[in-house]
């Protein structure tokens, strides 16, 4: 039977064979791989891209201590991004499956109707939830607009859950129980992390200071996106900066929301800043690469 | 020679709800004067037709040329210019004309010029691009094409894609390549674990699942017809100690989340079994099996723990919380709904077991349970409330304070809950109106249009006295005249123009309508009703020629003709009978009896006499017969076949 990284590996280089740079893990904090710039910019614009990385997601909400099987405040997802998108792409998928040591001719796979949207990113797809054995084991999105912008290309998205994948793989019933390596359980790499995180998230995380950081996060991001029209040297403009400081304010917001303090007025508002601050950025980003594609 | 006609659009998994619209599209689709029979499953839509002509026939076109008088120089230029010779041409008139023959075109370069535009013309709900921004759009991306007209293939190219002759099978059990004749291809799909026809697919479904003891759902089957190619039902297990969960979170869980059917035995009760239906051939291991009860038994998990999470604090204590959920941007939290809701509930007498169901209604939206299962709103708060010691009345009005969820649902059971389910409805849609969400053309995100029908239904059928017109204003009065008329008319069956002349005749309340729509449906089809109807048009048209409006003192004996007397009896007589019986049937019965008398009046009696006092009194005469006979319906908006001609105010 396959540890958990095991089958990471397995999925890694069995797109790493198919054309796809390994990334690893962004360093802010993102709430789904989609959000990593590896993905949300690099699907923008025309140039021919692949990739594949497995991003820890943050979702302060989802936190339950630890004590739910199937529920948690981390989770990694293995992203892969085909741009264009070949045209035997679910083929493709399907034998990342067989790698991953799954016999197709034995189980039973669905590709069931699930638009993805993201209204705080500006960004939408359309695509499916597979499902094995009446199982969601990925979500497959072909990209249309992200920041706001039409995809010159429709790239494909490739989102494993790999706790669930794995669960399912080692026929465990918690996630907890998975094999991360060798007699290494999930819960001896994660547990803490489960717990802490979730009495910070719901607990003692200092509401006052977080808005305060936020404001911070954003006015550092409006004045780098103001910054670009007027500085000389395109290429060398911290565009990508500015869109760490969009994750920040993501993050900030969702651990706002967890903590319980975004009411219901200011809910809307908050969310339209931050997806100003997506959109803004990704239309910088797209000028820029064009600008470089010029020059 | 006559040929056969194939066309395979294989794409990527098509959601299924959307498939028979799209191929109700194709099945219109021209294919040379032949109509074609249509097929689909999620990776393919097939249109199939017999007996196309293999070419149009030839025909004759005149081509008008120059006037004669041009000259023969004109001639010969325009005769070239045709591509004839001038001997060619015949004299018309005053000018040159040619007669061109036309051939008839192949029907294969007719095909290869349409079927692209019929393909990527099917309108669906929301398209992709998958190649870039400029490529085709289609529901998902189209990967192959078979396109076959007799043994030829019809050339045509989508987003890169060629037609040809090969199809693809199942995508685990079949071939990835295949190619077909028209003959072979149905049969060469079915080996390779394609069963094209829906009703196959359908019929193996059922008829498995039942074998395996499965509670038949029609849309579950029909959801599972179209995300299935080779559908094959399986039986699970699950442990019986679940059973202790409320059968609607199981059976939700079940249908709506998994796709299972549950089972029951005899008296209606779960067993602890599901039926999944697998898109696959079998399951000789048991690992489907297996896998999907593990799935299920994590989700009878999840909310089994909702269940006791959320019993830590009762529904009265979460009324607080629902400031916290958003009800609408523009229109604020649950909480203020709620105290919107239970003021309207009291406005609408409502009594204390009403009021207390509407404070707690909402309350399970912050529940665990319901954030997991949404579609258990109501119901939830519903249990919840029971087991929390809310008195029956409350907690059954809050589990179905959300119905009718569709025209076939029923109204909720109890007074309480139909009060309830009225005022939060009413409130969504006054909401919604008073800050411009109004619904346009099939855009109407926040389902008004399903809520004012429920407004409606609930009216109608528990019978509540409400006028529309204390509960709606402005434009959402004319909103719910919409629906108002849609439901007699598509939900009940009434005939447009019966609901047209009874809401023509003033709309009370609507229990009020429905009876005076019964009534005219009763007494229409009787002999002297639509002829009395046409008359009526009649005596509309002269009143109005006439621009007489009423208040001539009329009497018996002011009448000098005996067709006017009886009128003016007849007239006494209905008046009376609708004040005795003031029972509608009767006094529309009556009302239609009076059809000789008014045809005898027509008859024999010119209105517009001469002398101003006859004519007043006449016109008076046909003024109260036209206001008291339009109490019920008005008669003008009655459709009648064959009806009287109107010759105006004259006869």
């Amino acid at each position: 039977m396959d540890t958990f990284q095991d089958t990471v590996l397995k999925l890694k280089h069995y797109w790493a064979e198919r054309g796809a740079i390994l990334q690893e893990p962004y360093d802010v904090e993102v709430g789904a791989g989609t959000m990593c710039p590896e993905t949300f910019l690099r699907v923008l614009g025309p140039k021919p891209y692949r990739v594949a990385y497995v991003q820890p997601s943050r979702r302060p909400a989802d936190g339950r201590y630890g004590e739910n099987p199937n529920r948690l405040y981390k989770h990694q997802q293995l992203q892969v991004i085909l741009k264009p998108t070949p045209d035997d792409v679910i083929d493709q998928y399907l034998g990342s499956l067989k790698a991953i040591g799954i016999d197709l001719s034995k189980h039973d796979i669905k590709f069931e109707e699930d638009n993805w949207e993201s209204p705080t990113l500006g960004a939408w797809g359309i695509g499916w939830q597979v499902m094995l054995d009446g199982l969601e084991i990925t979500q497959f999105t072909y990209f249309q607009q992200c920041g706001g912008i039409d995809l010159d290309l429709a790239p494909a998205e490739l989102t494993y859950g790999l706790e669930r994948l794995c669960a399912f793989l080692q026929n465990v019933e918690s996630v907890f129980d998975i094999e991360w390596a060798p007699g290494v359980k999930y819960s001896e790499v994660r547990m803490a992390d489960e717990i802490q995180f979730s009495v910070y998230n719901f607990e003692t995380a200092n509401v006052e200071r977080l808005w305060r950081l936020l404001a911070e996060h954003e006015a550092e991001c409006k004045e780098l996106l103001a910054g670009y029209e007027k500085y000389p040297e395109k290429h060398r403009y911290p565009v990508l900066a500015a869109y760490d400081q969009v994750l920040k304010c993501s993050h900030l917001f969702n651990l706002l929301d967890a903590r319980g303090a975004i009411s219901v007025t200011e809910r809307v508002g908050v969310i339209k800043r931050v997806r100003d601050l997506a959109v803004g950025t990704a239309k910088i980003w797209a000028a820029q690469q064009s600008e470089g594609a010029a020059a | 020679m006559s040929l056969d006609f194939l066309l395979e659009i294989g794409t990527e998994e098509i959601p299924h709800w959307m498939i028979p619209g799209a191929s109700a599209q194709l099945a219109k689709m021209d294919l040379l004067g032949v109509t074609p029979s249509v097929d689909a499953t999620p990776r393919r839509l097939v249109v199939r037709a017999q007996g196309l002509p293999d070419r149009t026939p030839d025909s004759e076109q005149v081509v008008k040329g120059p006037p004669i008088t041009a000259g023969d120089k004109a001639a010969e230029g325009f005769a070239k210019k045709q591509g004839a010779d001038a001997s060619a041409l015949r004299k018309a008139g005053n000018y040159y004309e040619l007669v061109k023959k036309v051939s008839g075109r192949a029907a294969i370069d007719i095909l290869a010029e349409s079927l692209h535009a019929a393909i990527l013309g099917i309108q669906w709900p929301k398209t992709m691009y998958w190649t870039d921004r400029s490529g085709p759009r289609f529901i998902r991306p189209i990967r192959w094409l078979v396109a076959l007209l007799g043994d030829q293939v019809i050339p045509i190219e989508i987003g890169g894609v060629r037609s040809g002759n090969v199809t693809r099978g199942h995508r685990i059990l079949g071939a990835s390549s295949i190619p077909v004749t028209i003959a072979t291809y149905e049969s060469e799909l079915r080996k390779n674990f394609v069963i094209l026809a829906a009703h196959e697919r359908r019929h193996k479904i059922e008829k498995e699942c039942a074998d395996l003891g499965a509670k038949l759902d029609g849309d579950l089957v029909e959801t599972l017809t179209y995300i299935t190619e080779f559908p094959t039902a399986i039986r699970g297990d699950f442990d019986p100690a679940y059973l202790a969960l409320p059968a609607e979170v199981l059976t939700t869980v079940m249908r709506h989340h998994q796709k299972y059917f549950s089972v029951e035995n005899p008296p209606g009760m779960l067993e602890p079994n599901f039926v999944a239906v697998m898109n696959t051939a079998g399951d000789p291991e048991g690992l489907v099996k297996h896998g999907n009860e593990r799935v299920l038994k994590a989700r009878f998990n999840d909310a089994r723990f909702f269940w006791n999470v959320d019993q830590a604090r009762k529904l009265a204590d979460r009324v607080d919380d629902l400031a916290k959920v958003t009800f609408q941007a523009k229109l604020g939290s649950y909480k203020e709904k709620t105290d919107r809701v239970v003021a309207l509930v009291k406005e609408l007498g409502g009594d204390a077991n009403a009021q207390r169901a509407a404070l707690l209604c909402k309350c399970d939206l912050t529940t665990e349970m319901v954030k997991e299962f949404t579609d258990l709103q109501g119901v939830v708060g519903g249990l919840y409330a029971t087991a929390q010691g809310e008195p029956e009345a409350v907690s059954r009005a809050i589990y179905e304070h959300y119905e009718p969820l569709s025209m076939d649902d029923s109204i909720p059971s109890t007074r309480e809950g139909q009060i309830l389910a009225l005022a939060d409805k009413l409130d969504t849609l006054r909401g919604c109106f008073a800050v411009g969400l109004i619904p346009s053309g099939s855009k109407d995100p926040f389902a008004l249009r399903r809520a004012a029908q429920g407004v409606v239904k609930i009216l109608v059928e528990a019978k509540l006295d409400y006028q529309l017109s204390q509960l709606a204003q402005g434009e959402l009065v004319e909103f719910m005249m919409d629906r108002v008329k849609y439901y007699f008319r598509e939900v009940r069956g009434f005939k447009y123009d019966e609901v047209n002349a009874v809401l023509a005749a003033g709309c009370w309340t609507l229990a009020d309508v429905e009876a005076r729509l019964t009534a005219l449906a009763e007494v229409r089809p009787t002999e002297n009703f639509e002829p009395l109807a046409a008359s009526f048009k009649r005596i509309r048209n002269i009143l109005k020629q006439s621009g007489y409006t009423g208040g001539e003192r009329i009497l018996e004996e002011d009448f000098e003709q005996d067709a006017e007397k009886e009128l003016y009896r007849e007239l006494e007589r209905v008046v009376k009978v609708a004040t005795d019986s003031r029972e509608y049937r009767t006094t529309l019965a009556a009302t239609a009896s009076t059809r000789p008398s008014v045809d005898r009046f027509f008859d024999k009696v010119m209105v517009m006499d001469e002398s101003p006092i006859v004519r007043a009194r006449r016109l008076e005469l046909l003024y109260r017969i036209n206001m008291h006979f339009s109490t019920i319906a008005d008669f003008s908006e009655i459709v009648t076949s064959g009806a009287a001609q109107d010759a105006g105010a004259s006869k």
